[in-house]
């Protein structure tokens, strides 16, 4: 990475030691993420890879002991989460809170910044029927999946970290978000992409919708193991994550 | 509750405090209200300019400015000469409120300054609302009111009253006793907005009684500061079928006491009810009660009290209360009071926006009840207070 032009950086993050609630959960985290890049985040429930996406978004709570965080050139370490947003990252949640009496239409409109982006793609992917529902209320797993990936086409953000985007979502939805998620990390573009992506995923199902460039191992708060995210996700299939303590390639 | 209590006592105090409106001058006609009161008007709901209001009534103290009504199916009196021209309104005058309910039913029944008396004649659907305004114009005085509406056999009818004081004066006392009877499929919607001052004190007892297949809407909204205000409306369900229906927002801001709810009665079969209320504490001390009464069987109730705190000082005591008298009944309730959540703040900043961009989306949120059949710029004027008692905190 050493030999990266300045403007090609997306995410660099240098060893980063973070606490939750007084427990040390990341443990000297090393990852970076380059333009147009995207990265797939493997690990056992509980070994620190929400805690990464909230750490880089920028919510309260994490709390950065040691190590740095830089986006695009900027030192974000300690940026307040909305400054974070606006200089283009974007977060997928994975159980939003509902917004009472919020319309989707009128939260489309405030990520884009008044712009109808957002309406326009709802009603492109027949999601219009919840325009004028309260944010949330009431949607099943798949709907808060299309919600949340709608919000950030109209945020558009540089780098996007989904967590989970393939959780409670039917084989015939996987399609639509699928689609969702690839627009977003401009995944038609071969050459000068610019959107890069950061993506929690259990199941590896996201990956026959979406090309990832590269696997990371998160295990107890460090990552462990990196490479190509097919080979990855096959060898934690075949041998479970064990094998990845004891596997440094 | 201590606020409660010291209400009761106080009830003849502040009888005492004020001078009766009779005893004050009024204004002769519309003219000589200038263009400040006629925007304060406006935004507690009565447009004098308005064209798609049927009627208006307009009380000053205790003189009727204006009592007008566009449509002939429906009947709009001072209370006062309704009394003279039926007989004294047997059926309807004191028949669903006991005038020695307190020291305010007993100061209304003996020193009456008027009111009004609205009927809709019967099958007579009305498109627009029709106003009605309940103003104090000068400091310090009692107004004392008797409002009787009649919706006859499957008419439908929509009120908006605004109750406000003049927008240099600071205290005084509204006491009005309200009847209202929907008949036999009927329909009525009451839509009632407050705008008061730092030293008024209120005091509304209103009942409603509905019969078979009718129903009863009300919409009820105060976002000013207030001394008091203690309002209890009670809504019996006579007949098969019939509906009640309580939607409040409400704003307390310091120094406001605002002890107010709903009670429905559901004194007949298949008959449904709902209590929604949204209150906020900007500092006041809020009690918002709801109260849900099933009598009969193969009813269905529900009753929502939602309080945000947006101040260190404040109290909002949320008291739902349902009581059923029969096995074969389905009522519920929900109630929640405490800040706005962090999550979703923070949800709405991870979108970009700044944390007080953040609050303001969620506190509109928050009051944005569904008000049926509010005209529009009634719910723009509402936008609009709702945005500037937030930016005011």
């Amino acid at each position: 990475m050493g030999g990266m032009k300045k403007e090609e950086h997306m995410l660099h993050i240098e060893d980063l030691w973070v606490d939750v609630h007084g427990k040390e959960v990341l443990k000297g985290i090393d990852l970076h993420i380059g333009k147009g890049e995207t990265h797939c985040l493997f690990g056992r429930n509980g070994s620190g890879k929400t805690t990464l996406l909230m750490t880089i978004m920028g919510f309260d709570g994490y709390k950065v002991k040691h190590g740095k965080i830089t986006f695009k050139g900027e030192d974000i370490t300690y940026m307040p989460l909305n400054e974070r947003a606006k200089l283009g990252l974007g977060l997928s949640f994975q159980r939003p809170p509902t917004l009472r009496g919020v319309k989707l239409r009128d939260m489309l409109r405030l990520c884009g910044n008044g712009s109808d982006v957002g309406v326009q793609l709802a009603i492109e992917y027949g999601f219009e029927g919840f325009l004028d529902r309260e944010v949330n209320l009431g949607f099943s797993g798949g709907e808060i999946k299309k919600s949340e990936l709608l919000q950030l086409l109209s945020q558009n953000p540089d780098l996007t970290l989904l967590d989970e985007p393939e959780s409670g979502v039917d084989v015939e939805n996987l399609n639509v978000i699928g689609d969702m998620i690839r627009r977003l990390l401009e995944k038609d573009k071969h050459r000068n992409r610019t959107k890069s992506g950061l993506i929690i995923t259990h199941t590896g199902f996201i990956l026959n919708y979406v090309t990832a460039d590269r696997g990371h191992v998160m295990l107890d708060g460090k990552l462990v193991c990196h490479g190509n995210p097919i080979d990855i996700f096959e060898r934690i299939q075949q041998n479970g994550y064990e094998e990845c303590a004891k596997c440094q390639f | 509750m201590s606020v409660l209590n010291t209400i009761q006592t106080n009830e003849e105090e502040i009888l005492k405090r004020f001078k009766p409106a009779d005893q004050v001058d009024t204004v002769k006609d519309l003219t000589e209200l200038d263009n400040e009161e006629i925007l304060r008007l406006k935004k507690t709901g009565v447009d004098l300019d308005a064209k798609n209001r049927l009627g208006t009534f307009l009380q000053t103290n205790c003189g009727v400015v204006s009592c007008s009504c566009d449509i002939q199916g429906v009947e709009m009196l001072p209370i006062t000469e309704a009394l003279k021209k039926y007989d004294g309104l047997k059926d309807y005058y004191w028949k669903l409120i006991d005038p020695d309910k307190d020291a305010f039913t007993r100061e209304t029944k003996e020193h009456l300054d008027n009111g009004y008396f609205i009927r809709a004649k019967k099958g007579e659907k009305v498109i627009y609302p029709l106003q009605t305004c309940l103003y104090i114009r000068n400091d310090n005085v009692a107004q004392r009111v008797h409002n009787i509406v009649v919706a006859e056999e499957g008419s439908e009818l929509h009120i908006i009253t605004g109750c406000t004081t003049h927008p240099h004066l600071t205290s005084g006392l509204h006491i009005g006793i309200s009847e209202f009877y929907v008949k036999k499929g009927a329909k009525l919607i009451f839509t009632m907005v407050h705008n008061w001052a730092e030293d008024v004190y209120v005091r509304p007892r209103t009942t409603i009684s509905v019969e078979e297949g009718g129903t009863f809407l009300s919409n009820y909204v105060s976002l000013k500061g207030v001394k008091s205000v203690q309002a209890f409306p009670t809504c019996i369900l006579k007949g098969r079928g019939a509906i009640a229906r309580f939607n409040s927002v409400i704003v307390a801001p310091e120094g406001s006491h605002i002890d107010t709810g709903s009670r429905i009665i559901l004194d007949a079969p298949e008959t449904r009810g709902e209590i929604i209320s949204r209150t906020i504490s900007y500092g006041g001390h809020i009690i918002a009660r709801g109260h849900l009464i099933g009598k009969a069987p193969d009813i269905k109730a529900h009753l929502e009290c939602q309080g945000l705190m947006l101040a260190e000082k404040g109290v909002i005591h949320a008291i739902p209360e349902l009581e059923a008298h029969v096995a074969d009944v389905d009522m519920s309730h929900e109630a929640a009071v405490g800040k706005i959540a962090k999550e979703e703040i923070e949800y709405l900043m991870a979108r970009g926006l700044s944390e007080e961009d953040a609050t303001s989306t969620i506190v509109r949120g928050f009051l944005n009840v569904k008000i049926e059949g509010l005209p529009k710029e009634l719910d723009e004027e509402l936008q609009k207070a709702v945005e500037e008692c937030h930016k005011g905190m």
